[in-house]
């Protein structure tokens, strides 16, 4: 009773929030800076957000985005999670794999866009590549250390039971064992991934015509920031949504095993 | 038919830049089929050392571990093995983590589930066969470890201070179970505890080791009847005496 009462106010509390800073906005845009360009107003921002409906491309440059999104984000999967379990059950392709890790993982991803568009060209693939940078490690990490912090307790336990064989130990212990670990990485990669999709398709990466972040660029160029600011207002409550979604699916499964140790 | 036999073990821990230690010196002995053998000793005396080599985890640097006549040379699911910290699967339900070694052994879905439930059945945990490890009390999950153990159907069980996290009632109620379960499995239990009093009240024979080097002081006969009595006179003489061979144990060093 209490606590829903204390929901409820929150949520009251939060809109109200909202609401004010709304207010506030419109009132600096109108009555102070008074200029379209330097700060686009609300309603300016909520017109053009009703032509761009009407006339604009928002589903296809959020379509564009979301192919360049998960072509990067599933070859990081591909790629990280084998070699983070690799790495971390391992110790000789430990110790191989990790100087050169090392070296590439402080190079941040954005800094390998002149090479997607050597390599791949003005493609989706490009833009797929530099999210592929900045989401492969989060995950490579998370995994790795995931394995390597595998309970011994566990692998003994498997062991006397007849699990011997180290690609079953790592099947039926050290990766279940993992998964929250696992999932927090991805969860960093994603927000990664995001980032480097608007800096990606800002420069012209990803076929240069449509996407959220290229749309961004396009707008700005043409001077009408109140467009600009709409897509960077869904740029946002898109890494919003996309984030909830996954911790809303990664909670209910791991919930069931989990619960006991998170909450106590 | 499940004898274990131990022949002049040794196991010396090597350290670096350091003198090793000796944590067991030959160790010899003979453990009957169907028998309940008690390892009682002070913190650090190898016990658990010893029960970990009998079970395959860890390897002894002289001297020989057989089970029939057959050397141990690794893990095997016929040597089940309860451990002292919770072992459980926390991703697995109770079914699931009881029929882990049936899965291992390739048996079908129906086949270990039907397995399951029976030695479910015989720890008395039928109404928490979906349940997780983390929604049991301590006692509970060393119930189902017990459960999960015994379904490979092993020759020995290794036990090491299963009940020693467990608070004083429900610890008295483990052991009674357990030789309950004992009585219907007739399965050969190498049990290791610091509990004197455990151990009075479960073996057919306690060992006694000493501290550091581990070396057998004593291998003590229990003749006492079933159910014992924790307040009886006999059982309180066995208790001193055995008290007074640890502390003996230790002077004597």
């Amino acid at each position: 009773m209490n606590r829903s009462r204390n929901t409820r106010n929150s949520t009251l509390l939060g809109i109200a929030s909202i609401l004010a800073a709304i207010v506030i906005w419109q009132a600096v845009a109108d009555l102070i800076v008074r200029s379209r360009f330097y700060l686009p107003s609300f309603t300016d921002v909520l017109f053009s957000f009703i032509s761009l409906i009407e006339g604009g491309t928002l589903l296809i440059d959020f379509e564009i985005s979301m192919l360049h999104f998960f072509i990067g984000l599933g070859t990081a999967l591909l790629a990280g999670v084998p070699l983070g379990m690799a790495m971390g059950w391992y110790s000789e392709i430990d110790r191989i794999a990790n100087p050169i890790v090392e070296i590439l993982r402080p190079i941040p991803p954005l800094a390998w866009i002149p090479f997607a568009i050597i390599w791949f060209g003005l493609t989706h693939q490009s833009a797929g590549f530099v999210i592929f940078v900045g989401a492969f490690f989060p995950i490579l990490i998370n995994t790795y250390t995931g394995l390597k912090s595998v309970p011994r307790i566990f692998v003994e336990a498997a062991r006397v039971l007849g699990c011997t064989k180290s690609l079953s130990l790592i099947r039926y212990i050290a990766l279940p064992s993992a998964v929250p670990s696992i999932a927090a990485g991805i969860r960093i990669a994603m927000g990664v991934g995001w980032m480097c999709l608007v800096a990606a398709e800002l420069f012209g990466a990803g076929g240069g015509r449509y996407g959220l972040g290229q749309k961004l660029w396009f707008y700005y160029n043409l001077h009408q920031t109140a467009h600009v600011v709409v897509y960077m207002l869904l740029l946002g409550l898109i890494g919003l949504v996309i984030d909830m979604i996954f911790r809303h699916y990664v909670d209910s499964r791991l919930e069931r095993w989990r619960a006991g140790e998170v909450r106590s | 038919m499940s004898g274990v036999s131990i022949q002049n073990l040794n196991r010396i821990f090597e350290k670096e830049g350091g003198a090793p230690t000796v944590a067991l010196e030959e160790i010899t002995l003979d453990i009957e089929d169907e028998e309940f053998v008690c390892l009682v000793g002070p913190s650090g005396c190898g016990k658990t050392t010893l029960l970990r080599i009998i079970a395959g985890l860890d390897t002894a640097t002289g001297g020989s571990v057989s089970i029939d006549g057959e050397q141990i040379t690794g893990p095997d699911p016929r040597r089940g093995m309860v451990f002292q910290e919770y072992s459980l699967f926390p991703w697995r339900n109770v079914m699931d983590n009881i029929a882990f070694g049936l899965e291992m052994k390739g048996m079908d879905h129906a086949s270990r589930m039907h397995i399951a439930s029976e030695y479910l059945e015989l720890v008395g945990l039928e109404q928490f066969r979906d349940a997780f490890p983390f929604e049991l009390s301590g006692g509970m999950r060393q119930r189902v470890a017990i459960a999960r153990a015994l379904a490979n159907n092993p020759d020995v069980l290794l036990m090491d201070e299963p009940f020693g996290a467990l608070d004083a009632q429900t610890r008295n109620d483990m052991q009674q179970e357990l030789l309950e379960i004992w009585e219907k499995t007739k399965k050969t239990v190498i049990f290791v505890t610091h509990s004197v009093d455990e151990a009075v009240y479960l073996a057919d024979r306690i060992v006694v080791l000493s501290p550091r080097p581990g070396r057998i002081c004593e291998n003590i006969a229990v003749d006492l009847p079933r159910p014992r009595v924790r307040t009886s006179v006999d059982f309180a003489e066995l208790r001193r005496h055995v008290l007074s061979l640890l502390q003996q144990c230790q002077v004597r060093r």
